[in-house]
């Protein structure tokens, strides 16, 4: 049996039966591949163990990116490539400078987290995704279970644990 | 399950649980559209097809044919930039500033607000394009592009130019932010398609949807880029009409040089912006009977703010008149005894009722919390900051140093043809909005369903 390929998949009707039955399942040693929502459930990664994102510090990173760029642009520009007498002010000076260096610091910043976003998420316009539950952006919370990443039990087993865990139905869902 | 606050009115009424909020908003979505929104849809072409004659006339003819003269060189082109800019300021307000305050009544309001500030945005650009007069020529003056006059770059000490960067990015960040809270909306009309068996419309939202899951991971993800895209919408909502005030505080004309113009202008932006907001939602929640996402208590919340940042306004104002006098400048001073008395002092009073009084009457709980007198006065208030820009720019203009200059302004047929293009551009882009986009943001209005959902008698026994 190979990997991503049979699952078993729980259905569970309420936000907080699922908060719930994460824990229940992974306490009787069973492993979630992932857990499907139509909104986001809030304690429900660190339920699953997930580490916290490291999104803000790519964010943060391209916003500096931002900042930099942005002053090596207009320093340049008027100080060294082509200095213009301007009211008599002087060629290089930072206040005048700051509106076009914040704006580009949030646009370098915004866009880079967002691109980043979308590439780590596998999102893109031409993806039809896996669905295991077509209701699962409608209203119920879906939960996968890869039987192959839990050979320790058997299939009827493991819907026994979901079923007990507060799922209303749990149905089989097979790949090619 | 069901728990409800007893202080505060709930924010989604009529008990609707998750699976209602999936069909009452996808529903207009898969639905035909109604002969109300054709009809609606034809006037706002016919209006953008008489403004497009006017644009291309202007294009062809230069801005001769607007009615600005050697004195009035900034007159509705710029009252026009600067009243659209502000009213896309509410959407952001709405979708980043109460996103972080943890305002939860944002929720059903954000989608079509965030919408109306994309298309007042574009509205807006529209005018210092257009004043261009060479709008191909353009890039080369607004962009620090490698050019062919010598390497002349453009000038980074210009406030004109901070717009630019102002405006675009705020435009892009805007449409990133309001398109992230689209995905997951975007993907319960393409499931729901799936299970219709409309093909056709599966694979467009999927499209739309960029394939989206709603795994925990994604989500966990998707809220931490929200937050952060909040967190920086909010500097950027309030750097924008600081640096649109800043085309007038960096001058010397008199009654444009003053320090209060960012504070003044941003709170002015937010004012006209919830007014347009109202507007434009008192006529969805009609048409798309969404009376149960959109409560009297939303609209009373939005009014709220409309007194706030209307007395605001209102403070400006006088401050303005108090500091004319006791500055002792004459020139300020004559600037502001113009407006009041002179030949415009018709638009002068017009704003002082329609932006310092007519909010006012806000604090009438009647009044506020009543559809109908909501409706009048949001649209007072947008004709009082109309006013308000026109009053700042074209009397401070009108009468120069020179009293040989002193001239009036008239508006042509293409002045006022290119307003009401954007006015036909922007109802036409929200009624396409309002009929192809979830109008309500279904996955935040999920989430706060059961804490904030009036209780009915059905869930008594939980």
């Amino acid at each position: 049996m190979d990997a991503d390929k049979n699952f078993l998949v729980g259905i569970f009707d309420d936000d907080e039966l699922v908060l719930n039955g994460v824990d229940k399942v992974r306490q009787s040693g069973v492993k979630i591949h992932e857990v499907y929502s139509p909104f986001p459930v809030h304690g429900l990664d660190e339920r699953l163990g997930y580490k916290r994102t490291r999104l803000p510090i790519a964010a943060f990173l391209f916003g500096m990116t931002g900042t930099s760029l942005a002053l090596i642009m207009q320093i340049w520009m008027l100080g060294f490539d082509w200095p213009m007498i301007i009211g008599g002010k002087n060629f290089v000076s930072l206040p005048p400078f700051i509106p076009v260096t914040f704006e580009l610091t949030v646009l370098l910043g915004a866009l880079g987290m967002v691109g980043t976003f979308l590439i780590v998420s596998g999102l893109k316009p031409y993806a039809w995704p896996r669905q295991f539950d077509l209701r699962s952006t409608e209203d119920k919370h879906v939960m996968a279970i890869d039987l192959a990443l839990n050979k320790g039990k058997s299939k009827e087993e493991i819907a026994g644990i979901l079923k007990s865990a507060g799922a209303s139905e749990v149905n089989e869902k097979n790949f090619e | 399950m069901q728990v409800t606050s007893s202080v505060r009115d709930p924010l989604v009424t009529g008990g609707k649980t998750v699976k209602d909020v999936s069909h009452d908003i996808s529903r207009q979505v898969e639905g035909k559209p109604t002969s109300l929104w054709w009809m609606a849809m034809a006037v706002s072409l016919a209006v953008l097809g008489f403004g497009f004659y006017c644009i291309c006339y202007l294009l062809w003819n230069g801005i001769g044919v607007w009615g600005l003269n050697k004195t009035v060189g900034w007159a509705w082109d710029i009252t026009n930039f600067v009243w659209w800019v502000g009213i896309g300021h509410a959407g952001t307000l709405i979708s980043a500033i109460l996103l972080l305050f943890r305002q939860k009544w944002r929720m059903s309001i954000n989608r079509a607000a965030e919408a109306m500030t994309i298309f007042a945005v574009i509205c807006a650009a529209t005018f210092p394009l257009m004043h261009m007069g060479r709008l191909w020529l353009g890039f080369y003056w607004a962009l620090p592009l490698p050019n062919a006059f010598g390497s002349l770059w453009v000038n980074f000490n210009s406030p004109l130019l901070w717009d630019v960067f102002a405006i675009s990015t705020y435009f892009t960040v805007s449409l990133v932010f309001w398109y992230m809270g689209l995905i997951p909306d975007f993907a319960v009309i393409r499931d729901r398609a799936v299970v219709m068996g409309n093909k056709t419309r599966a694979s467009i939202y999927n499209i739309l949807s960029f394939g989206w899951q709603g795994g925990a991971k994604t989500w966990m993800r998707y809220e931490s880029v929200a937050l952060i895209l909040a967190g920086v919408s909010t500097p950027l909502v309030l750097s924008v009409h600081t640096i649109v005030s800043m085309d007038f505080a960096t001058s010397v004309i008199p009654g444009w040089h003053t320090t209060i113009f960012p504070p003044y202008f941003v709170a002015g932006a937010i004012f006209s912006g919830f007014a347009m907001v109202l507007t434009l939602l008192l006529i969805t929640r009609k048409v798309f009977k969404l009376e149960d996402y959109i409560t009297i208590y939303h609209i009373e919340l939005m009014n709220i703010i409309i007194i706030v940042t209307g007395s605001i306004v209102g403070i400006a104002y006088i401050t303005e008149l108090f500091i004319a006098w006791y500055s002792g400048v004459e020139y300020e001073g004559y600037a502001f005894y113009n407006r009041v008395q002179g030949p415009y002092a018709w638009a002068y009073w017009s704003m002082m009722t329609c932006n310092v009084i007519s909010p006012q009457l806000f604090w009438i709980k009647k009044i506020r919390t009543s559809i109908v007198a909501t409706f009048v006065l949001s649209i007072i208030v947008n004709i009082g900051m109309w006013f308000e820009r026109f009053v700042i720019i074209v009397t401070s203009l009108h009468r120069d140093y020179l009293p040989s200059s002193w001239t009036m302004f008239h508006p042509t047929m293409y002045d006022i043809g290119e307003y009401l293009f954007t006015f036909g551009f922007f109802f036409a882009a929200f009624l396409l909005f309002a009929k192809f986009f979830p109008v309500i943001n279904m996955a935040e209005v999920k989430s706060i369903i059961k804490s904030d959902s009036e209780k009915t008698t059905h869930d008594s026994h939980h």
